[in-house]
Parts: structure tokens; sequence; C-alpha cells
């Protein structure tokens, strides 16, 4: 973490210029501390991120008790093991099976399972992402290195609404001798959207 | 609003740009854009509903052409001018230039549709034609299609009122299943698209 906000660097871009000059007057109105801003990046950017996606995952795998409970009710699973909060408030979960590949989008905005995956890549809030996913998403899903077979049935969720979607992705073969946490190793972000296997 | 932000099906994007090991955030710049949003959230200056509409309503061409964190820096620089909290002039002084804002609420056509009745499970249902000017979480993509109904979610505030006054309306949210070839005619890849709906986005097909 750096502190350059707190001075003004010798030269910078109009953006960065915007952002100093939002932050200095909301500072010296007194409507926000710097301390506040610190806070909630530093929990988003050093706490909060898909570690925590990946140990509820590996906890479905080794435990058919949790798994069963994620898949019926994803916010009270999750909040077993310690998670909540902003964009988490309702998560379903979704499985992948050998018949079924789920992917998650957001076309309107970026909508994302914050408690479990932290903030969303650039790629999931860009125009290629949001546009696509909902039109051709196999054809997204092989440029993006996910090619499925053509048996496999394709589900996308757009969370247009309040629901945050979460993918169970498949516990891969030859894991049978794995704890659970090593198998939280082997748990991707990329999986947990559903755009990758 | 059928605005940029609505990119559901749209074409010409190309393939996504995926970064190997990208971080939280590219710039320090990005991360004081999120902390000074989600401080403002803490002091009310947004709810979701209202949030999300000062994004939509950026130029489109601005919107397409800055990073993710500009378009919560600007929604949430409308937000605090259009709430009085701080004015375009201090804004242009402290940032030695021009500080785009977004569009203002349009002054005609922000409408709220009508209350849908209650569906089921299993029900076959077809999306209104919204067409309001104002805040809608009612993709364009899916407006006029049929689709069936898979879950209910509880009821939560109904976001096309909440981004424009103080009146709420609480409904149950319809996950509604689309068959692709329902959205994307008949050459469209075989796929079942989800999207979820407030009741009032929806009428029951009989």
């Amino acid at each position: 973490m750096s502190d350059d906000h707190h001075h003004h660097p010798r030269t910078q871009s109009p953006i960065e210029q915007r952002v100093h000059a939002l932050e200095e007057l909301l500072v010296d109105k007194g409507i926000v501390t710097h301390e506040m801003i610190d806070e909630f990046v530093a929990r988003y950017e050093d706490d909060i991120g898909p570690l925590n996606g990946a140990r509820v995952v590996a906890r479905a795998w080794t435990d058919p008790d949790y798994r069963d409970r994620l898949l019926a009710d994803g916010t009270a699973a999750i909040a077993e093991l310690g998670y909540g909060g902003p964009e988490g408030d309702h998560m379903i979960v979704v499985e992948n099976t050998d018949e079924v590949h789920n992917l998650v989008v957001c076309t309107l905005c970026s909508c994302y399972p914050w408690p479990v995956l932290g903030l969303p890549p650039d790629w999931y809030k860009s125009a290629p992402y949001r546009s696509r996913a909902v039109r051709e998403p196999r054809a997204l899903l092989a440029e993006m290195g996910c090619d499925l077979p053509d048996e496999v049935e394709v589900r996308v969720w757009d969370s247009s609404a309040e629901a945050r979607y979460l993918v169970l992705p498949q516990r891969p073969a030859g894991t049978d001798a794995l704890g659970e946490d090593e198998l939280v190793a082997l748990v991707t972000r990329d999986a947990m959207i559903g755009v990758a296997r | 609003m059928d605005g940029i932000h609505d990119f559901g099906g749209m074409e010409g994007f190309g393939p996504p740009a995926v970064e190997i090991d990208e971080p939280v955030f590219h710039h320090d710049w990005e991360r004081r854009a999120f902390g000074i949003t989600m401080a403002s959230f803490v002091l009310g200056v947004s709810n979701g509903g209202q949030f999300r509409h000062s994004i939509e309503r950026m130029d489109a061409e601005h919107y397409l052409g800055s990073r993710y964190y500009e378009h919560w820096l600007t929604g949430v620089a409308t937000r605090l001018v259009e709430t009085g909290r701080v004015t375009i002039e201090e804004l242009e002084a402290g940032a030695g230039g021009g500080f785009p804002l977004s569009r203002p609420v349009a002054s005609a056509g922000v409408t709220v549709p009508e209350p849908g009745t209650d569906v089921t499970v299993g029900d076959e249902v077809r999306v209104r034609r919204i067409t309001t000017r104002g805040h809608t979480r009612c993709p364009r993509y899916v407006r006029g299609r049929r689709g069936t109904v898979v879950r209910i979610d509880p009821p939560s505030s109904l976001p096309d009122l909440e981004a424009h006054g103080d009146a709420r309306r609480s409904e149950p949210i319809a996950t509604v299943r689309f068959d692709g070839r329902e959205l994307w005619g008949e050459g469209a890849e075989r796929a079942a698209v989800h999207v979820d709906l407030w009741l009032s986005y929806l009428e029951r097909v009989t």
C-alpha cells in the first residue's frame, strides 16, 4: 500500500487528477477520511479473495453433507465457513457435472460474489465478456481455453438481480488421496466463475 | 434505459483480454476510486439503483472508452453533485481541468411497470417490453421473450422505483430460463440462459 494519495505526485493523468481532487475535496469537507478509504481498499485487496471460495469448494468435495447444504442454501453454508457480507447476501451455488457446465456473467454491470471471490477481474467487467456470455457462451469459453464437448449442456446465469452465483466445479480425477487443504490449492477462480472446467 | 451498459448479446467487441495473475487494482487511482465509492454507500449518498443508474447515464462514448473504476468515479461524483455535497466548480478546480459527469436523469419517460402477477416454478412467462428512460434491471435481450420459471427468490425492492425516489415496492424475483434459440434465433448455440427478473417484468403466458 502506498501513501501517494496524501501528496500530489509531479505529473498526473486526467483521471488521477480527478480521483485525487474528489478525495481531497471530500476529506476537506469532513465527509470522508483517508483512513476510511484505506480500510475498504485493504479489505478487498488483502483480505477477501478467491481463496475463500476455494475453501468452500474443497469442503464440498470432501464432505457430502456440506455439499448438499451448499446447494440447498448457499448463503447459510458459506456462512458456516465464516464468509458473508456485501454482494454475498443471497448466494446460489450451481454444480458442474459430467452433463452440465455453468457460467456466470452480469450483462448489465459487474455483479459478482465478493465474499467468496473478491473483486472481479477486468475481463469479467468487459464488453466482450458481458456481451457474448449470453449469446455464444461455447465460442467464448473455447476462446478462453475451455473446450466443452458438444454433449455437455451449458447453463448461463446472468446476475441481473439480488442473487450472486458461485460455480461448484467438478473434483478433478485422481485426487482421491488428497485432503481438504491440498484440494484448496487446486480450485481456481476461473473454475468458480465457469470459464474453466 | 436502453443504455450502453446493457451489453447482453451485442456484437463487435471481439475476444476478452485475459491477463494472467491480474492484480486487484491496476493503478493507485483505482484503489482510491473504489474506496471513495464504498465510503459513499456507508454515507448514504446512493442506494444500489441510484448508483447503477448514475453509471448508466454516462456519455456512451465515455463509458466505452474508460476503465471500470472510472465508471465508478464518474457515478459517485455525479451523485455527490446531485445530492448537493460538492459542486462541479469545486471538482474542476481541484482537478485543474474538466471533470465529466453523467447526464441528468431523464426529465420525461421514467416509468415503472405495473405490478405483475404471481408466478410459480414451472410457469411459462413472457418478459414485458419495458421501455423506461430511467433505471431498470430488465435487460434488453430478454424483453418480449418467453421462458420458464425455475426458481423464485424472496421479495426485494424494485430497482425501477428505488433509483428514482422514496417510493418502494417489494416483489419476489423469478429466475427465468430462456432457450438460446428463443433469444437469438434458430442458428443459436445450444445453451440455456437464466435471468433473474422482478415479477413486474413478467407476464404469464396463457
